[in-house]
């Protein structure tokens, strides 16, 4: 009796149809433009693209603020998830409004903001320069702007887990006389692993993807702060094609990487609570 | 011994405990009996140092502990859901307690896991080391959640709602064999439960709670038969309500031939070893009356006369006159 132990009808058909139609339009089709665009011209032209010493610099200059600010952000958003799912205290709730803040700013926001406050002409500009610091279009403003935008991935993946579980394990943790610190090494961690690793990936895929804020305070210069999707933008306006599609098709292949692992991860997850019973 | 003395905390403006004052001795197995909201679990957790109270103390053994943390108070609780580790095996799940002792305190790794296999065997949980919380029975993991806090060694062992989460048939089987093992290990235990049948059952001291308040502390026979208020009646056993504040038991009333108060029978069904008699008084309250099942029950639209062999009176706060 019910629809879907029935053979799919033509309106099945038809939906499901279109909505393969609708992904290979607008999300494969692309992808195999980025990859085929790098490789128009040959293997060799794609690899130079991106050898090439201010291709090298903008890669590298990617995974460093990666590797900063990735970290910074499962520290912060494990610390906050923590706090707000296993405690009790005043401004509770508007700490995990903040927490939601990156997401509903402008990106190009994000990076003016800091501008403002660390630019030339920014409030803290003149202090900074007579200090000889340099954080606008320099590294130290594309990490702040990369932390900025990335900073709700980890919590907000943790939150409605930690939430669900409750607090009946940590207690349980310390009624038998671990400390916090054991409690949330051997219980708290173990039981939120596999989440905390999806916001892993994704604040990793956000931080070496970001283009609005980071384009904003890094100032484009060459083989100096220009990351990935920088680099990609400069060669583009070049009319250098290949080579911009030959970066871009990196960039591509780490988004196709953290979709594999994703899946991994869910999979694993999805095999670790159906075995937890829940 | 613990003592509490005046015992209060507030969830915001609500008083969730109010004035507890108990003693409880070595080797006591007491319930703490409730309806939700009465305070009952809110109280466990205090003792246990899972909650805090904004006044009064808790002593045990005559030493103020009102501060001590629960990791520092050597309590054993239980949760209601058993909060089992479910990435760690039955075996580890009743060692982590020896574990997470200072490296000077704490066992050899073989010594933790021939202690969890002992108690395991003790729980009739032989054989299920290797498994995870998952694949096991309800009954089983409340087990395994006992094995665990008994392994630390506590001074005092402490349930939530011990047998809320399982079916009737193993609440029961586990129910006594935690009575037999409170005999066997003497203990003291506390055990949180809105269920009256369950604590009159198992404990040898019933702590009623209604409101944030002990209404009553007494043996379950003085709880039944001599309830303190109308609120201990009520909650405690069935009470039928009489005109003039009169309260009697199903069980104290009897069918007579002349003199008594005549009720008009609507149902009359078996229930267990005895007829259950429903009806009203002229009055219009409702009556529930049990017959011995020997005897042949009136019938349904009978009119019959009843007089109570044993009635109890409130004053209208609720307390004895």
């Amino acid at each position: 009796m019910s629809a879907r132990t029935q053979a799919p009808g033509a309106v099945q058909i038809s939906l499901i149809v279109l909505a393969l139609g609708f992904i290979a339009l607008f999300l494969v089709l692309p992808l195999v433009a980025v990859f085929a665009g790098g490789l128009s011209k040959g293997l060799a032209v794609y690899a130079v693209a991106l050898v090439e010493p201010d291709a090298l610099a903008a890669i590298r200059l990617t995974l460093l603020v990666a590797a900063i600010a990735v970290p910074l952000n499962v520290a912060f958003g494990i610390v906050a998830a923590w706090a707000i799912t296993k405690f009790d205290f005043p401004g509770k709730s508007l700490l995990v409004t903040f927490i939601d803040l990156p997401f509903s700013v402008s990106p190009v926001v994000a990076g003016l903001i800091y501008v403002l406050l660390f630019g030339a002409q920014g409030w803290l500009g003149p202090w900074l320069a007579e200090h000889d610091i340099r954080i606008i279009f320099a590294v130290p403003g594309i990490i702040l702007a990369t932390i900025f935008v990335t900073f709700p991935f980890v919590a907000r993946e943790l939150i409605p887990l930690m939430n669900e579980q409750g607090r009946d394990d940590e207690e349980a943790a310390l009624s038998l006389g671990a400390s916090g610190l054991q409690a949330f090494i051997r219980v708290t961690l173990p039981n939120i692993r596999w989440v905390l690793l999806y916001g892993v990936l994704l604040c990793n895929a956000r931080a070496m993807g970001e283009f609005g804020a980071v384009s904003v305070v890094s100032g484009h210069l060459r083989g100096l702060t220009n990351t990935m999707p920088l680099h990609v933008e400069i060669l583009y306006n070049e009319y250098n094609f290949v080579a911009a599609f030959a970066v871009a098709s990196l960039l591509a292949l780490l988004a196709l990487v953290t979709l594999v692992l994703k899946s991994i991860v869910e999979w694993r997850f999805g095999y670790q609570s159906g075995r937890a019973g829940h | 011994m613990i003592r509490l003395d005046g015992i209060a905390k507030n969830f915001g403006s609500h008083a969730a405990l109010n004035g507890i004052d108990l003693e409880i001795g070595d080797g006591e197995f007491v319930a703490l009996l409730g309806p939700s909201g009465s305070g009952k679990t809110t109280l466990l957790r205090i003792i246990a140092g899972l909650a805090f109270p904004d006044f009064g103390t808790v002593r045990f053994n005559g030493e103020d502990v009102t501060d001590l943390k629960v990791a520092d108070r050597k309590v054993g609780f239980v949760f209601q859901h058993y909060a089992l580790f479910r990435h760690m095996t039955v075996a580890e799940n009743v060692g982590f307690g020896l574990s997470v002792r200072g490296r000077r305190e704490r066992p050899s790794k073989s010594q933790i896991r021939a202690r969890s296999l002992e108690l395991l065997e003790l729980m009739q949980l032989g054989g299920l080391g290797g498994r995870y919380p998952a694949q096991l029975s309800g009954g089983q993991r409340q087990r395994v959640a006992l094995a665990r806090a008994l392994a630390v060694e506590p001074q005092l062992l402490l349930l939530d709602e011990p047998f809320g989460a399982l079916d009737a048939k193993v609440r029961k089987d586990l129910r006594r064999w935690l009575r037999r093992l409170h005999e066997q290990m003497g203990l003291t235990t506390i055990f949180v439960t809105h269920d009256q049948e369950e604590a009159l059952e198992l404990a040898d001291r019933v702590v009623v709670m209604d409101h944030g308040v002990i209404e009553q502390i007494g043996t379950p026979e003085q709880v039944y038969m001599e309830p303190a208020t109308s609120f201990v009646a009520d909650f405690v056993g069935e009470t039928n309500h009489l005109p003039g504040g009169l309260h009697v038991r199903p069980h104290e009333i009897e069918i007579v031939s002349s003199g008594g108060r005549p009720l008009l029978v609507e149902t009359v069904f078996r229930k267990g070893g005895v007829w259950r008699v429903e009806g009203t008084l002229n009055t219009g309250e409702t009556v529930e009356i049990d017959v011995d099942a020997a005897l042949s029950p009136p019938a349904s639209g009978d009119s019959i006369l009843i007089e109570p062999r044993r009635i109890r009176t409130f004053t209208s706060n609720g307390a004895r006159p």
